[in-house]
């Protein structure tokens, strides 16, 4: 029992200091350059724990999770410019907005199985990208969105936070990542979560036991989407501008990279995949569009060797060394 | 307590089954005998929501179940097994438990995320019914191992297991013997037996015919999914059609 609480408490003692580290950041490090790559990080990470939630833990591959990154996107550049809203009210409306829009596509494609939804979803996403790049009158077509502002400064207890800084915005988007994290993980140790990973193991059983799958796809599905709309946001605003690019099915590859290379199904991987692959997108930089072909092979290696991704890969080879050592 | 009526199933021209009716009555023990593919376990997907009758009816405790969900059913006291022994593997003995009493909570997402005292409580709920059943299935000192280091004969009690924790009336165990060895399945009948004897009523489909015989209170007999007979099982393994289904027409007895 000792044993067990201390485990317990040193884990959060861990978390703690890991926050108050990464909440020194900003004033240890000076290079823009470097805040810039740490904010990117943030954001793709909300979106890539997001995508694991539908796709590592549910077992549905989303093809459009990118086009619901688009459209939160938007819908907070749109709200903000065009209705005048404040930062925070179009940051809820828009993960509604993309909530609702999740809902409607979900309802017929969640009814198909395996690559059936992932095809379905993949048109869902190639519609939003063509969505953006024709409906001119509210997305300004090709051009794109531009001069999205920056969230307004807000108090609170007698502190003002202001966004203007590269530093305001990391914590902006360090709370928003650690809001997401808090829901993920209590999602995933919850009764919920347990329905989730029934479902992605055996949808008959599943259903024998007395669970409606499908309403758990759609919960499951839903709340991803949300948790992207959210990513989209913060994109946004950091940005400051949109092209239709942002919603199109790249993006959605691209984060499913984060998700697999670091670990699908597990709470970590989708950061740690987020993390490694950011830097080798910077490190690979001079190889320009041929950095595609490097996502390719490192995509491939890692589905044969290592088909838990990096996280899942080292718990499997601590699992066996401690079989080895018992 | 379950009446089936005229139930017919048509996979296009194959009457899988047909036209048939039978009770299974509160408390007892049915078994639902019949050669290979003669649509026993249609039967029972039928009943449970897995298949649509084509046509036909399923009353269970009096009201009309046809054409139901399978989640639907469940939630209204009829578990199931599956003929391949299904669990899952992936999770530990408890989690397999733990999941199976869902149904009967009814803290959601939100719950979930906020931590709320029912969220917790209903978490506890399951546990405490997972722990139950593990020691009803005799699995309670392997409750932590992942399902998949199981033998196969503590895999089919962990399949009885899941169907326990949902708390039904009536139990539907599809061939709960199957690949089992003739030493291992005394435990199993055993079991059965345990869970009718708390009041859950059962109806089994199985091969092996000396269990059949010694716990069934009444056995149907199905051949190219009509019914051929129905009693007790000493009159059943008298009749004469049941003797031809089973071993061709040219042996007499």
């Amino acid at each position: 029992m000792k044993a067990i609480k201390s485990i317990i408490t040193n884990k959060y003692f861990l978390g703690l200091v890991l926050i108050l580290l990464i909440c020194l950041v900003p004033v240890f490090i000076t290079s823009k350059y470097l805040m810039h790559i740490f904010i990117l990080m943030l954001i793709w990470s909300i979106a890539a724990l997001a995508l694991n939630l539908i796709m590592g833990y549910t077992g549905q591959a989303n093809l459009a999770h990118g086009g619901f990154f688009g459209i939160g996107a938007y819908a907070t550049a749109l709200l903000m410019l065009k209705l005048g809203f404040g930062f925070w009210p179009a940051l809820i409306i828009a993960a509604i907005i993309t909530s609702i829009i999740g809902f409607l596509i979900g309802l017929p494609t969640l009814r198909t199985k395996g690559s059936y939804f992932a095809i379905g979803t993949l048109c869902f996403n190639v519609i939003v990208f063509i969505a953006a790049e024709r409906w001119e009158s509210l997305t300004g077509g090709a051009r794109g969105v531009i001069g999205i502002p920056q969230p307004a400064p807000i108090s609170f207890l007698g502190v003002t936070f202001t966004f203007s800084s590269l530093a305001g915005m990391f914590y902006l988007c360090f709370f928003l990542f650690l809001i997401t994290l808090i829901i993920k993980y209590r999602i995933v140790h919850s009764l919920v979560g347990r329905s989730l990973i029934a479902v992605r193991e055996n949808e008959d059983l599943t259903s024998s036991i007395g669970l409606d799958t499908m309403r758990t796809k759609i919960i499951s599905f839903v709340t991803s989407v949300f948790l992207a709309s959210l990513a989209g946001s913060l994109y946004a605003v950091y940005i400051g501008f949109l092209d239709p690019e942002i919603a199109s099915h790249h993006v959605t590859f691209e984060v499913l990279l984060f998700v697999v290379l670091g670990g699908i199904g597990t709470i970590s991987g989708p950061i740690v995949g987020t993390i490694i692959v950011t830097l080798l997108g910077e490190i690979l930089h001079f190889l320009d569009a041929y950095r595609l072909v490097a996502y390719g092979l490192v995509l491939v290696l890692v589905i044969i060797f290592m088909p838990q991704g990096i996280v899942g890969g080292i718990r499997a080879l601590r699992q066996r060394m401690g079989e080895r050592n018992s | 307590m379950l009446e089936v009526r005229n139930l017919s199933k048509f996979f296009g021209g194959l009457r899988a089954v047909n036209d048939l009716s039978f009770r299974i009555e509160k408390g007892e023990i049915l078994s639902i005998i019949g050669p290979n593919g003669s649509g026993k376990s249609t039967v029972f997907n039928l009943i449970t929501g897995f298949y649509e009758p084509t046509y036909g009816q399923v009353l269970y405790t009096g009201e009309d179940i046809t054409g139901l969900k399978p989640h639907v059913i469940a939630r209204k006291g009829i578990a199931r097994t599956f003929q391949h022994t299904t669990i899952y593997l992936q999770n530990t003995v408890q989690g397999n438990l733990v999941i199976a009493h869902r149904l009967r909570t009814k803290s959601g997402i939100f719950g979930a995320i906020l931590r709320t005292a029912r969220s917790r409580r209903d978490e506890k709920i399951c546990l405490e019914k997972a722990d139950e059943v593990a020691e009803l299935i005799g699995l309670y000192g392997k409750r932590f191992l992942p399902a998949s280091v199981l033998s196969q004969e503590e895999q089919k009690r962990l399949a009885i297991g899941i169907a326990m924790a949902t708390d039904p009336q009536l139990l539907l165990l599809d061939e709960p013997m199957g690949g089992v060895t003739d030493r291992e399945m005394g435990p199993l009948v055993k079991l059965i037996q345990k869970i009718n004897e708390q009041g859950v009523t059962i109806g089994l489909i199985e091969h092996k015919m000396g269990v059949v015989m010694s716990i069934s209170n009444r056995v149907v007999v199905l051949n190219y999914g009509q019914k051929i007979a129905e009693g007790i099982p000493a009159e059943v393994s008298k009749s004469k059609e049941v003797i031809e289904a089973y071993l061709g027409e040219d042996y007499h007895a």
